[in-house]
């Protein structure tokens, strides 16, 4: 497949020595999402405005298509910030053809309403729009131009659930046109539905690269527990047992097993959860801490 | 290169019309926008067009270096005038016609000789305090001319004043705030180019203040009776420039700035010396050689100064050329200063 972004060796250093990214490689396949995940400060934004040209690398080097960014590049790619304002008594419609207006190559605004589902208040004032209402315009506005590659710099942050799932349908159909995502996120479950590559990133340096599902697969081979602290103290086996929060996470590759010990030794397991490990589970193994710390 | 321009005329055309839905829907700024200025004006018509002020002006044309005192003439140490050193020239006689000063003495010739306005009874009370100061005898010169009324005068000086703010704080706080809230980081993210952006913006503004100018100076000229001796089309070239300027200047100050205190503190700075320097209220004929020197180097003098010749004296175009060609030399300066220096975020 070929690759449509390619990072090589890229640094980004700040004043007062401040390494924000330290040196970081990847390429970017055509038609996929490549999630760039990591907890705050890590580098994410940095590198994700790099890659939009907005922001001068100190070294290493960025390629589209092969070639370092030209002048044309910001025809070819559409990007949505992390906070953006728009113009004031402006409505959602007057904002997408004033975006529109401003590249050479226009998608059709009946499309992009309905890609991003904004019949409802297509003509409503941008500043009485809610959350996610305001997200799928910006969406939207970053689609305007038909683009090759299509950057979210933590698009749902801030969002509540409902409308971070709302969000997450929409860039999936975008995904379904074979467009080509890059996504930062320090949300697992978004990073885990929507990519099908992620590079995790900490103090600007990636830690783990692949799918999530090989990611996953490479560093477990259990699944997790919860059960309130005194159910689980009953096992009197600190080895597997492991407090977090008001609960306790047992970590076992024999779920039946471990149930059957359980019920053994007289625990409820009324209020017992079973998961799977997730990429938050991954960033605690690789790096000891906490991603949302 | 015919794609380039018309990419760049597109992008041009839409930021303009976006900027300008935007001001116009927003109510209260277009109503402060022309409500102020006509307040202002009738304000000062009413408290202006009463009793005339109690001071008396007089020009004097005197030898390089001779200090204005009572050793050149003894009516120079009169207590209840106010004497400042004209220069020689038609401008001068013109403002005893016009009775914008009460009267011109003239020491550099031998005897000395004075104008007076003979519809000016000022005038006459000058000449009475000019015998009773003694010294040489000055030959008596007349000139005639109805009086300029002090809201005549005033009205271009607050039309001028309020285009100017409008021009400095609407285009500076509006460019802060855009780059404040990360809009200008989105636009930077679009093929606008930094030039378009502010010639938008600049343009936007233009449009709008020219035509609440307008607007404003229409109700003023029925409600005031304004004199208007010159071409209304002078005017509104005029008035075009200088606008063009003045909001050019505001995108120097508001170039680079993040914080809207800082920017207020900044076009503060800039605006309320202008005030006072260029001339809005009270004439700065006796002001200072250097303040004179500043006055020229700022542009709502060139506007304030370009349009009373227009309208008081019914000046032309050749008359008002160095207005227009200064005006015209620092809008260049300030818009290529302006797009030099401008950053689309913050640090």
């Amino acid at each position: 497949m070929p690759s449509v972004l390619e990072v090589r060796d890229l640094v980004k250093h700040y004043p007062r020595g401040v390494r924000a990214v330290d040196g970081l490689s990847f390429e970017v396949q055509e038609g996929t999402c490549f999630g760039l995940l990591g907890p705050n400060g890590a580098g994410k934004s940095t590198t994700i405005e790099m890659m939009e040209g907005l922001l001068k690398p100190t070294a290493g080097q960025i390629l589209f298509r092969g070639a370092p960014l030209g002048g044309h590049y910001r025809e070819r790619v559409g990007i949505q910030f992390q906070n953006t304002a728009l113009q004031e008594h402006l409505t959602t419609r007057e904002n997408l053809r004033f975006f529109s207006a401003l590249y050479p190559k226009r998608r059709p605004l009946e499309e992009l309403v309905a890609l991003c589902r904004l019949e409802e208040f297509l003509d409503r004032d941008t500043s009485k729009l809610s959350g996610g209402q305001r997200q799928r315009l910006l969406l939207a506005i970053a689609l305007v131009n038909e683009p090759e590659v299509l950057f979210l710099d933590e698009p749902t942050t801030g969002l509540d659930p409902q409308a971070r799932r709302n969000f997450w349908d929409l860039v999936q159909g975008v995904k379904a046109q074979g467009k080509t995502i890059v996504l930062t996120t320090h949300y697992m479950e978004e990073a885990y539905l929507l990519c099908d590559e992620i590079a995790i990133v900490d103090h600007g340096k990636i830690i783990a690269r692949g799918s999530p599902a090989a990611l996953l697969a490479a560093h477990f081979n259990d699944s997790v527990l919860e059960l309130p602290t005194a159910e689980a103290d009953k096992l009197h086996d600190p080895a597997v047992c492991k407090p977090k929060g008001d609960v306790v996470e047992i970590h076992t590759p024999d779920i039946n097993g471990t149930i059957a010990r359980l019920l053994a030794v007289g625990a409820s397991l009324a209020q017992l959860r079973i998961r799977q490990r997730t990429l938050e589970d991954l960033f605690l193994e690789l790096t000891g801490r906490d991603l949302r710390t | 290169m015919s794609n380039f321009f018309s990419d760049s005329w597109r992008r041009l055309r839409a930021a303009t019309w976006a900027r300008s839905l935007e001001f116009i829907r927003d109510k209260s700024a277009v109503g402060w926008n022309v409500i102020f200025p006509v307040l202002l004006v009738l304000g000062l018509g009413y408290v202006f067009s009463g009793p005339g002020q109690p001071m008396f002006k007089v020009g004097v044309l005197a030898p390089a270096g001779a200090a204005l005192d009572a050793k050149l003439h003894p009516f120079l140490a009169t207590p209840q005038v106010q004497f400042y050193r004209e220069e020689p020239g038609e401008v001068a006689l013109h403002k005893v016609q016009l009775q914008r000063i009460d009267m011109l003495a003239d020491f550099t010739v031998s005897p000395g000789r004075y104008w007076v306005n003979e519809q000016s009874p000022k005038g006459k009370l000058l000449e009475q305090l000019l015998r009773g100061a003694g010294g040489d005898a000055l030959q008596r010169q007349t000139t005639s001319g109805a009086e300029v009324r002090y809201v005549d005068w005033v009205t271009p000086g607050v039309l001028g004043m309020n285009m100017m703010f409008s021009c400095l704080f609407g285009i500076g706080y509006v460019i802060v705030r855009y780059r404040k809230n990360g809009y200008l980081k989105r636009l930077n993210a679009t093929p606008l180019r930094a030039f378009e952006f502010l010639l938008a913006q600049l343009l936007s503004r233009l449009l709008l203040i020219v035509a609440v100018n307008v607007a404003v100076f229409v109700a003023c000229r029925l409600l005031l009776h304004l004199r208007m001796e010159g071409s209304y089309w002078n005017l509104l070239l005029l008035t075009t420039l200088a606008t063009f300027s003045m909001i050019a200047m505001g995108l120097v100050v508001s170039a680079r700035i993040s914080s809207e205190e800082l920017a207020g503190g900044i076009l503060n700075v800039i605006s309320t010396p202008m005030m006072v320097v260029c001339g809005v209220f009270f004439s700065i004929d006796g002001a200072p050689h250097i303040l004179q020197i500043v006055a020229q180097l700022l542009p709502l003098t060139h506007l304030i100064n370009g349009a009373r010749a227009i309208m008081l004296d019914g000046a032309g175009l050749q008359q008002i050329m160095p207005n227009l060609l200064a005006l015209a030399a620092m809008s260049m300066l300030y818009l290529v200063l302006g797009a030099a220096m401008f950053k689309w975020r913050q640090n």
